[in-house]
């Protein structure tokens, strides 16, 4: 699967300038795929960036190339949608370490020609940031009207005002966190295993081989989407139901309909990316602690963003990134006194709420962005 | 639409230029009009449907609850704090006056006035807790839960030590005389200022 997914073409662009890496580390070029909507006006001061989530992907807005399926964001963007393309220049690039076509795990290395795999170097939410302002350099976007982002998107607006607040009027971040807890790094190392586990996986070097871990990024995909969910919605949805019988096999079969469910869930995502690329994303989000580089004190990230008018959304069935951790940036950012909005939407599927039909949602990010009634 | 004549008051006495927290500021309406004369207004509402509104409307607020997350903004953080028609729907109030004059040097205060002469004559006679025009809502579903007159506002800041610099009573839109404020006030508004 995963040799088909990296034979697509995707519009990007390869800066030939260094980034350095919060690991040391340095790429010598940066390869940035990405999408963008709407007209840059004259003064070029209508720039929206909008960053994807973990498994999400440039194609905000415009159909998936390798699923054929509506942009993930495609409520939102677009249009008369509460992210305006007819007043805004929307800008989504695939995130640094992703497959969609920027650099990352999948990308040959300049001495062998051989995807660099586990030899590309870890990287973290402010690397992404330092590419896309790259990529924004490229494009000649000095300054942007807002940085918008759900989930790891909230977390890379987070941190596109702490690095670079003279270069943003607003954030608006939903459902998102400002470090990773014990729980968030539990989950996802949970999936690094089973891709690791996996045979097919084989260090990572399996980008030219007949295998590829499938079966370990399924499951990974699996305890994943588990925590998008909330435990209501899964019950909603399937309660004990059994699938497509009427009585129990007595087997290991996917007997009830949430195991059939979670089974498709894990199937379908290998079809559109890549494992290694799973485990650089996920490391970069456990690594993730805005306050680390200020002594643990997340107001100290926010001390030049005062300007920046922050938005928070949180959702009360979101158990992955709950009210607590919004409503903790908050105070730290009145610590500092930025202004800053926040609300908790009650809403019925859990972390996945920002990706789904909340209206409530669309109202606040219309309002964020000074387009709003 | 008009502002409420308690928020016209206060919009009309805030200088523009001025750093205000508009607390129970509902879907912001006092806010959008500060906003228009240059004031830099951040609010704080505890409805869900009232703070999407006012963000909606572009403005700045935060979902909290004045009882708890006052204590979240910094000392001297705004020149004014402002909290209108929430007093006395607060668990301590003297505490929130306290925390009031924390986060800002100078604070409006307004709230229905218990001793207006229509509540005093429907206890008196129906000896019942009265409903009336700004008190509309029967005993057991009224969120003020504490509630407080001209006199007992006076008397608390006197013993708090808190400065009044102006204070503005209302019956209906008009204004009454401080005089007689304890009985013909429907509607209070102080400005009290640290002592």
């Amino acid at each position: 699967m995963a040799s088909r997914l990296h034979e697509i073409q995707h519009q990007s662009v390869t800066i030939e300038a260094p980034l350095p890496l919060d690991s040391g580390h340095r790429l010598p070029s940066v390869t940035i795929a990405w999408q963008s909507y709407g007209a840059l006006n004259a003064d070029r001061s209508n720039a929206v960036l909008v960053c994807h989530a973990l498994t999400g992907d440039q194609y905000v807005a415009s159909d998936h190339p390798a699923t054929g399926k509506p942009g993930w964001w495609a409520r939102m963007v677009g249009p008369g949608k509460p992210i305006d393309t007819d007043r805004f220049h929307v800008v989504c690039a695939n995130v640094l370490g992703s497959c969609m076509g920027s650099s990352g795990p999948a990308t040959p290395d300049p001495a062998t020609g051989a995807p660099l795999g586990m030899a590309f170097p870890v990287i973290t939410i402010a690397d992404m940031v330092r590419a896309q302002a790259m990529l924004l350099d490229h494009l000649g976007i000095e300054r942007l009207h807002a940085v918008v982002g759900g989930s790891m998107g909230g977390m890379q607006a987070l941190a596109w005002a702490a690095a670079y607040p003279e270069r943003l009027a607003a954030a608006i971040v939903i459902a998102s966190a400002a470090r990773h807890s014990a729980q968030n790094i539990a989950f996802h190392e949970v999936g690094r295993q089973a891709i690791m586990a996996d045979p097919d996986w084989q260090d990572g070097q399996y980008y030219g081989s007949a295998r590829a871990p499938t079966k370990g990024l399924a499951v990974a995909r699996m305890a994943a989407h588990i925590t998008y969910l909330s435990e209501a919605g899964l019950t909603e949805k399937f309660g004990r139901r059994l699938q497509a019988r009427d009585i129990k096999s007595f087997g290991f079969d996917a007997d009830f309909q949430v195991e059939s469910y979670l089974r498709h869930q894990g199937l379908a995502f290998t079809d559109r990316f890549d494992a290694n690329a799973y485990l650089y994303i996920t490391r970069a989000m456990d690594y993730f602690d805005l306050a680390e580089p200020h002594d643990g004190r997340l107001a100290g990230a926010f001390a030049r963003a005062r300007d920046v008018r922050f938005t928070l959304v949180s959702f009360d069935t979101d158990w992955l990134y709950p009210t607590a951790e919004s409503r903790r940036i908050v105070q730290a950012l009145q610590s500092v006194g930025a202004a800053a909005s926040f609300v908790e939407l009650s809403a019925p599927f859990g972390h996945d709420s920002f990706l789904l039909d909340v209206p409530a949602l669309d109202r606040i990010v219309a309002g964020a962005l000074g387009t709003g009634r | 639409m008009a502002l409420r004549p308690d928020l016209a008051i206060i919009a009309d006495a805030v200088p523009s230029g001025a750093r205000v927290l508009d607390i129970g500021c509902g879907d912001g309406e006092l806010m959008v009009a500060l906003g228009a004369k240059g004031v830099d207004a951040r609010g704080l509402e505890i409805d869900p449907a009232n703070v999407t509104a006012a963000i909606a409307r572009g403005q700045s607020v935060v979902q909290g609850d004045a009882n708890r997350d006052l204590a979240d903004y910094p000392d001297n953080a705004f020149d004014y704090a402002i909290l209108s028609q929430t007093l006395q729907t607060t668990e301590r109030p003297d505490r929130v006056v306290d925390e009031l004059l924390r986060i800002a040097p100078r604070a409006f205060v307004s709230f229905p006035n218990f001793a207006h002469w229509r509540v005093r004559l429907a206890l008196l006679w129906n000896g019942r807790m009265p409903v009336t025009r700004l008190l509309p809502v029967a005993w057991y579903e009224t969120p003020n839960i504490h509630h407080v007159t001209v006199s007992d506002f006076r008397d608390l800041v006197r013993a708090k030590q808190i400065g009044v610099e102006r204070a503005w009573h209302l019956s209906g839109d008009k204004p009454t005389s401080d005089a007689a404020a304890s009985w013909r006030a429907e509607h209070a508004i102080f400005l009290i200022a640290r002592g």
